[in-house]
């Protein structure tokens, strides 16, 4: 197959690696910024909820984090199919820098997802409910990600055997989840009370999805950094590092 | 491609056999952790039947991962691997032969025990054919599922610990149908939905894992 | 056996992480002939010979056999080659006999066992377990599992380890009959003049 021009010069370290730096500044800029705009739109503009008054508002970071964390695990995969089919080690670095972040992101999803749960539930912690059976799935999934990709010393190899276990893994996530909404169903046992409750009024969803962008956008970035860093590492002392990072010279 | 099929089919039954007290391992395994719950609960008779469908399927997802070496390792570790895969015989065929060899000689005891155990949980007689239909429907979708842990750590020199790691948190689905179809069965209500679910997850399994299970062992070995 | 064919390797080079076992290396080889690898430990020998049986991939560069990547070949043409690492790639809990028939519904072979065995001095052994044999007698069950592939392009990693002056000498026959009959053959050794007498190709790693 054909393939344009574009995807080569991406495959290219120096050429990703200068990109970055100049994408980084804005992609971190702007994500940052919007951030804090919505936190504070989130936190002290919008209006409390009827039903669940001020502590509903960690609404604002808590699926978030959770969404970050699937679109991790998914840019994850891609890339590192990517990587294994067309033998791109720049996807394959893509595929590593995200693991990372997309774990702590579901870590977070789970912590906040806690926190909501004691004054909502009642309980920090609900073995009954799909979505927290989903995101912990998830989360060991990133971990055994991680885990095989430890125990390789040779980075090529790790690079593909991790990546057909990314590939199983990505093809398990809907199972995964539409099982476990489908137990759910036929459990017996209290009505859990959803946090997300009626529609959002406009007050509320322009802050909600000002700090979805601005998740997302931090994402990528956060991505973009590593995956500099994951360069820098492969590339060893190539020449056009050393004369990007003069002090760094081994 | 039968004959290649038969040939390594045979050939992995045979090398399991002549080391049959490993083929013990799993079994005695799974006997000791049905028998630690009861011990660690001690619970009443109708406890016991609550507890039984969930402890009988954890206990058989964590003994499927104790006869693994059997499938890649042992292979990779006297060369024999690399014959295969240089071979003239499709590795997928390989793969598929060592597959029904491994799950001949550890699924298919293990599953013969399970409805023993079963009914010293007190589960009823009446369950049982709804509990091995169950098992036999899961058998596949956990072989290759144990099958390609096997493949992915088979360049590991310790690959055991991090299998389980990596394959249990895939098994979620496998063990939500199969303990659903045995509670339901139990409580003599239909049983078809979980059980289609279960053929559809190893209809998938047999369908995707050996691709996936063929590229692990090829970029293992290199 | 049929007539032959032709091996190339085209700017192979292999990286291990940062360091370079070889780089920009090509050949050629015909029916007939005989490359002998040559170099000392860790030079790369063994990995240039799972590079040329397919089993591992270059870091760059190509290597056809009668003009198809070695990782392209039809699973027909994949029985033309022989690979024999250090390690046998015999069962031990299987006989010698159980082990070499094996092999050949395998790589779908025909020729008779007898005379293979009487040849090596195996037909004693020949029901014993492998786990129960010398070192020895491994590498010559291993050497039998080759001469009865019948491939056409044999590729020996040391074939001579653990081989006492007998088998060596029957190794040395066996290759030149083999060569002569119009097949290929690449050998790592650490002995060169043992094998070769004749119109070699040595690449020195």
């Amino acid at each position: 197959m054909k393939l344009p021009r574009w995807f080569h010069q991406l495959g290219s370290p120096p050429y990703v690696y200068r990109l970055i730096d100049k994408l980084g500044p804005w992609l971190g800029g702007l994500g940052c910024a919007l951030l804090a705009i919505g936190a504070v739109w989130g936190l002290a503009i919008a209006p409390p909820d009827y039903q669940q008054d001020e502590v509903y508002r960690i609404i604002f970071i808590h699926p978030q984090t959770a969404y970050v964390g699937m679109m991790a695990y998914v840019v994850m995969a891609v890339a590192a199919a990517i990587g294994y089919i067309w033998r791109l080690k720049i996807a394959h670095a893509v595929a590593v820098s995200a693991a990372p972040i997309g774990a702590w992101f579901t870590f977070c999803a789970l912590v906040t997802g806690a926190i909501w749960g004691r004054p909502t539930w009642g309980t920090y912690w609900q073995w009954g409910d799909p979505r927290i059976m989903s995101e912990t799935l998830l989360l060991f999934l990133f971990l055994g990600y991680l885990a095989l990709r430890g125990a390789f010393d040779d980075r090529d190899k790790a690079d593909k055997v991790t990546a057909i276990l990314a590939v199983v893994g990505v093809v398990n996530v809907p199972i995964i989840h539409y099982s476990v909404e489908w137990w759910n169903s036929l459990h017996q046992g209290p009505t859990i009370l959803r946090g997300d409750g009626p529609a959002m009024t406009t007050d509320m969803l322009l802050p909600f999805l000002t700090t979805v962008l601005g998740f997302t956008l931090t994402f990528y970035w956060l991505l973009l950094r590593r995956l500099q860093a994951e360069i820098v590492e492969r590339e060893g002392d190539a020449r056009w590092l050393r004369e990007l990072l003069p002090g760094s010279a081994a | 491609m039968r004959g290649a099929f038969y040939a390594v089919f045979a050939r992995d039954l045979r090398v399991a056999f002549r080391r049959w007290s490993e083929l013990a391992y799993p079994v005695i395994f799974f006997a000791i952790v049905v028998a630690l719950f009861p011990l660690a609960l001690s619970p009443t008779a109708a406890q016991l039947r609550d507890i039984g469908t969930g402890v009988l399927w954890v206990a058989l997802l964590l003994s499927s991962l104790l006869a693994l070496d059997g499938l890649f390792r042992g292979d990779a570790d006297d060369g024999t691997l690399e014959q295969l895969l240089m071979s003239p015989v499709a590795i997928t065929v390989t793969v598929f032969a060592k597959l029904a060899a491994h799950a001949l000689v550890t699924l298919l005891p293990l599953i013969c025990l399970v409805p023993l155990s079963a009914l010293s949980f007190n589960i009823p007689l009446a369950a049982l054919p709804t509990l091995i239909l169950a098992l036999v429907l899961a058998a596949p979708t956990l072989s290759v599922l144990v099958a390609l842990g096997a493949a992915l750590t088979v360049s590991l020199r310790r690959g055991g610990a991090i299998v389980g790691l990596l394959v249990l948190p895939l098994t979620g689905p496998l063990l939500i149908f199969g303990t659903r179809a045995t509670d339901l069965g139990i409580n003599g209500e239909p049983t078809a939905a979980p059980l289609f679910l279960l053929a559809a997850l190893a209809a998938l399994a047999l369908a995707l894992g050996p691709l996936a299970i063929a590229a692990a062992v090829k970029v293992g070995l290199e | 056996m049929t007539e032959g064919g032709v091996l190339h390797g085209r700017d192979l080079a292999v990286w291990r992480g940062e360091r370079c076992l070889f780089e920009r290396l090509g050949f050629e080889l015909r029916s007939g002939q005989l490359a002998l690898l040559v170099g000392p430990n860790g030079s790369g020998k063994t990995t240039l010979l799972r590079v040329l049986a397919g089993l591992a991939p270059p870091t760059a560069g190509v290597v056809a056999w009668n003009g198809t990547a070695i990782g392209e070949l039809e699973p027909e043409q994949r029985g033309d080659l022989a690979y024999r690492g250090h390690l046998e790639a015999l069962k031990r809990d299987l006989t010698v006999r159980e082990n070499l028939e094996f092999h050949a519904s395998l790589f779908r072979v025909s020729e008779p066992l007898e005379p293979v065995l009487s040849e090596l001095q195996l037909e004693a052994a020949a029901d014993t377990r492998v786990r129960h044999l010398s070192a020895g007698q491994k590498r010559r069950t291993a050497l039998a599992s080759l001469r009865l592939s019948g491939a056409k392009l044999w590729l020996l990693d040391e074939p001579t380890t653990n081989l006492d002056r007998d088998g060596r000498t029957l190794l040395r026959d066996w290759t030149r009959r083999h060569l002569a009959a119009g097949g290929l053959a690449v050998i790592a050794t650490h002995q060169p003049d043992e094998l070769a007498d004749r119109g070699v190709l040595v690449i020195e790693l």
